[in-house]
């Protein structure tokens, strides 16, 4: 049969807020078990939660990130359920009425094609702490350091209909958040967590088939994999003529599969209700026009901005719009490079090489965009040539200067002189007579190819300073005789 | 020294004709003589007391006292002390001691008042004659063979045999007010919002509200004057301008509008208490006021609203208390589920978890929209009703319960009875206004309190109508003999 794929997610972006959602108590990764919090974050009898008004603003700036209804009323809501690392008893989310609702996002696929994916809300609430099962003698430790650290939970529509079209989403979040600065997106960490929701139907069909969700997964290849995984696994079911149950399942990397975790019979009645602590949330228009106004540019935005502005092409400027470091340093390179096309390059190629195989992020990048720009302006004035300049990004990637002290030190100032080339020229067609006889006797087509043979030595004899721009029309001019 | 009222021993601390460790000192005898015999104390802190006598003393002799300094109070015991164990009448809260304070009880300290200890309650506030009690019932000084009222029952009994100048209490669905008209005494449920609840146990949080129990509504103005007032750490207090409480307290009620509802007089209300009410009403006629008959025609809903909207927060803000972290834990659980439901069992008492229960049913799938949504809704017309009302008159007055202090364990088996005695109370909690109890005579030689309800953030007129008659009655200043079956 043939089964289309039906694919809805829920983000969960930890919001980089300097306290809690509901505390002052700093939000901070990797510091001592419980030394994060407050008689809130402890769940103590008598403590109240106070609601971090920067979370709202930032729930607010997705929300017009996303072209979505903003909430003017937005309540708070306890979901109710016992685990030990809830300190309360209840999650302090948000149901009927959240801060983000209905909205859409245009994803970019691989294809280049755009696919509109619905929003279905989006809304505020804390995280909980967690449960450390080791090092306690079969018993657990409970660490409230994360409790009530703030989660903007992003739902989508169940849109999506492949492993890629999910991935494209979620690498859209991914850059949206990170470029309104509301997240720090850091999968690793659990920044951004991601649980997929699967149901597949035969083509054609109107209907949802019965669905699973896969919690917690990570990383975009995980979400990748864990969708292929577990459309195998329930295709293999329904095409034996079996049933989906609808569970929650967790997705192994290690074994790549998906186990159930628990069925739709066993899960909890949360007895979700108002929050008497809280009043509800009521917004000015004043106050999200405000924010409306103030909002930095988005991926899709500077993609159309670099085309129509660097007239870059549109693959080009999806990759270097992809991420706000990634912009904001091609941006640099090219002020002070002066050259859109060669920054692109650059930034694309040598530089991203060079991350990668060293692992670096680009805030991280040993060379700043504005010495890489001044490298590339050394090609630009025929300084050196493009090879040349490889071999000094190398240099300044290991910290021996600048583009021009690098020139300088060693000497790599192209020659540019046409009374030195004409020289040189000279004595390589008289040390290759043959190889002049056949170019000669060429036809034109085949000239330009043989011209390789005499360019390679030239290169050779200037150390690659000879500037190709110059060799060329003299190389042909001599060559013809 | 043990009848006089704050305004006069403020005055002779400062005049040094006593001082605030003698005070202190005759509090903490009386509490020794009759506290094991009314249970009203849970805690009571000798020590502590008398040492910050010496200090308020030191203050005095200073000059830097504050408005309270050297006054002996004592407070129920849910609101958290840091230090000092603060169990809510609970065994689940056997061993608990906060390492905070609450907004009320640091505000009083700031003040400059004394704290004798923390009063006994119905566990959790819930209840209505302080037999629910971990630490044993209360019992009422006027005649000990009956109920004190409740929650706030310690509280009442500690004002009106004399162990405390003043106390606090907390008034969920009647809990100052019904107390306090059994026990002959004044108390004031101030507008929801205008006292912190922060470091206060949650019972119901949307309904929760703190105020003053003393011998007058002039002491409950001092007190008033130290706790009211926004608190940025509780989202729900409200950011309205607090006033001297003291200041209005002796204006003339000439042209008082005074409402009375005839819902208030009905069926089930004691020929005796509705005598003494009548009485009272004739007596601000004298003072100046007219008498307006209204209605209130929900108030029969708000027994089963109230009895929805309470155990559903209660079920939820009661979920913390689970062993894990602090409270009572069972001895050796098998595993996490046994942990909950084990430390649980034995930390509330039955009528906690018959509340914890009612709460979590109706806020479950497929009963939220019949309970809790139209509790709701109910709850917004009784509120209306209260707006509507207040629109025509200035103050509302009725009983505060149905009767007069009844016997211990008469009504222990009969729930509905039990929460029948709330009627004229709870749909004050439900609307957010104030309400004050405020002794009015006698009934069967039991005290009855008058109650008088009043529009949002009217505190300073309740106090100032409250004030006025017991400057021409002496209701207020009779005290039990405590010779009888004591």
């Amino acid at each position: 049969m043939n089964w289309e794929i039906v694919i809805g997610l829920e983000i969960h972006a930890q919001l980089s807020t300097q306290s809690k959602l509901f505390s002052g108590a700093p939000v901070s990764f990797g510091a001592e078990a419980n030394t994060q919090t407050t008689l809130v974050d402890l769940g103590m009898p008598g403590a109240l939660p106070v609601f971090n008004k920067e979370a709202l603003r930032m729930a607010v700036m997705f929300g017009h990130a996303v072209n979505a209804d903003i909430g003017m009323t937005s309540v708070f809501a306890r979901k109710n359920y016992f685990y030990p690392d809830l300190p309360k008893g209840y999650q302090t989310s948000q149901m009927d009425d959240p801060i983000v609702g209905i909205g859409h996002l245009d994803v970019t696929l691989e294809d280049g094609t755009t696919k509109r994916v619905g929003i279905t809300r989006a809304h505020l609430e804390e995280d909980a702490g967690k449960s450390l099962h080791e090092d306690f003698h079969g018993m657990s430790g409970i660490d409230l350091n994360r409790s009530s650290t703030p989660l903007l939970e992003i739902v989508s529509e169940p849109d999506i209909r492949s492993a890629k079209e999910a991935v494209a989403y979620v690498k859209m979040i991914h850059s949206i958040v990170t470029y309104l600065g509301i997240c720090d997106g850091n999968m690793a960490e659990g920044s951004m967590r991601c649980d997929v929701n699967i149901s597949l139907r035969p083509k054609g069909q109107e209907e949802f088939g019965t669905r699973t969700e896969i919690k917690n997964v990570n990383s975009f290849r995980f979400i990748e994999k864990a969708i292929h995984t577990e459309v195998e696994r329930q295709a293999d079911i329904l095409e034996d003529g079996g049933k989906i149950t609808q569970e929650t399942r967790l997705y192994d990397p290690d074994k790549d599969e998906t186990r159930s975790m628990r069925s739709k019979e066993d899960a909890n009645d949360y007895r979700y209700f108002p929050c008497p602590d809280l009043l509800p949330v009521v917004l000015t228009q004043e106050y999200v026009d405000e924010i409306k106004a103030s909002l930095p540019e988005l991926p899709t935005q500077k993609a159309a901005r670099f085309i129509s502005e660097y007239k870059l092409s549109e693959y080009d400027a999806g990759v270097l719009s992809s991420s706000r470091p990634m912009a904001d340093y091609f941006e640099k390179v090219n002020k002070s490079a002066g050259d859109t096309k060669l920054s692109a390059n650059w930034v694309m190629g040598e530089l991203s090489k060079l991350l990668n195989q060293n692992q670096l992020d680009i805030n991280d990048s040993p060379v700043d965009a504005n010495n890489l720009g001044l490298l590339l302006a050394r090609i630009k004035d025929n300084t050196i040539n493009g090879k040349t300049a490889k071999d000094i990004l190398a240099d300044m990637w290991n910290g021996e200067g600048s583009a021009d002290e690098i020139i300088e030190k060693k000497g790599l100032k192209q020659v540019t002189d046409t009374g030195a080339i004409e020289a040189m020229i000279q004595e390589i067609i008289v040390a290759n007579p043959a190889q002049v006889e056949q170019f000669r006797a060429a036809e034109a087509d085949k000239q330009k190819k043989m011209m390789g043979f005499f360019m390679g030595q030239i290169m050779k004899a200037s150390q690659g300073k000879a500037n190709p721009g110059i060799v060329t029309p003299i190389l042909m001019k001599l060559l013809k005789g | 020294m043990l009848e006089q009222n704050i305004s006069s021993l403020v005055q002779k601390l400062r005049n040094k004709e006593i001082t605030s460790v003698e005070l202190t000192q005759s509090y903490l005898d009386k509490i020794k003589e009759l506290n094991p015999s009314l249970n009203s104390y849970i805690t009571v802190r000798s020590e502590s007391a008398l040492a910050a006598a010496q200090k308020a003393d030191e203050a005095i002799q200073a000059g830097t006292a504050g408005p309270l300094a050297g006054i002996p109070i004592a407070h129920k015991d849910l609101f958290c002390t840091n230090g000092i164990k603060t169990t809510c009448a609970s065994k689940m809260l056997n061993n608990f001691i906060p390492p905070y304070e609450s907004t009320v009880t640091a505000r009083l300290e700031q003040a400059g008042a004394i704290m004798l200890g923390k009063t006994n309650m119905d566990e959790f506030a819930m209840g209505s004659s302080n037999e629910n009690s971990h630490y044993g019932l209360v019992k009422n000084p006027w005649n000990t063979d009956l109920v004190p009222g409740g929650s706030s029952g310690g509280s009442a009994v500690a004002v009106a045999a004399g162990m405390a100048v003043a106390t606090t209490g907390t008034d969920t669905g009647g809990s100052i007010r019904q107390p306090a008209s059994f026990c002959g005494i004044t108390g004031l449920k101030p507008t929801y919002g205008r006292v912190s609840r922060f470091g206060m146990i949650a019972y119901a949080s949307s309904l929760d509200q703190a105020g003053p129990m003393a011998r007058s509504a002039e002491d409950c103005a001092h007190l008033m004057n130290a706790i009211a007032g926004f608190d940025p750490q509780d989202s729900t207090s409200a950011e309205v301008d607090t006033q001297d409480y003291l200041a209005d307290l002796n204006k003339p009620l000439t042209g008082l509008k005074i409402g009375l509802p005839k819902e208030y007089f009905g069926e089930g209300l004691e020929q005796g208490v509705a005598d003494a009410i009548r009485e009272a009403v004739k007596e601000f006629e004298k003072l100046g006021a007219s008498v307006i008959d209204i209605s209130l025609p929900n108030l029969k809903l708000s027994i089963p609203a109230y009895y929805v909207i309470a155990p559903s927060e209660a079920s939820s803000n009661l979920s913390r208390f689970d062993g894990v972290r602090y409270g009572h834990r069972c001895d050796e659980p098998k595993d996490l589920l046994d942990m909950y439901m084990r430390s649980r069992a034995e930390g509330f008492s039955k009528e906690v978890q018959k509340r914890i229960m009612v709460g979590t049913y109706a806020l479950s799938e497929g009963y939220y929209d019949a309970y809790y949504l139209k509790a709701q809704r109910i709850r917004r017309l009784i509120k209306q009703d209260f707006v509507n009302a207040l629109n025509e008159v200035d103050v509302i007055m009725g009983p505060v319960a149905p009767s007069t202090a009844f016997a211990i364990g008469s009504k222990t088996d009969d729930p509905v009875a039990m929460y029948l005695e709330d009627i004229y109370t709870l749909s004050v909690n439900l609307a957010g206004i104030p309400a004050m109890s405020v002794p009015a005579g006698f009934s069967n030689k039991m005290p009855v309190g008058l109650q008088i309800m009043g529009n949002y953030f009217a505190e300073s007129k309740l106090l100032n109508i409250a004030h006025q008659f017991q400057q021409a009655t002496d209701w207020h200043l009779q005290t039990p003999s405590m010779e009888k079956g004591a």
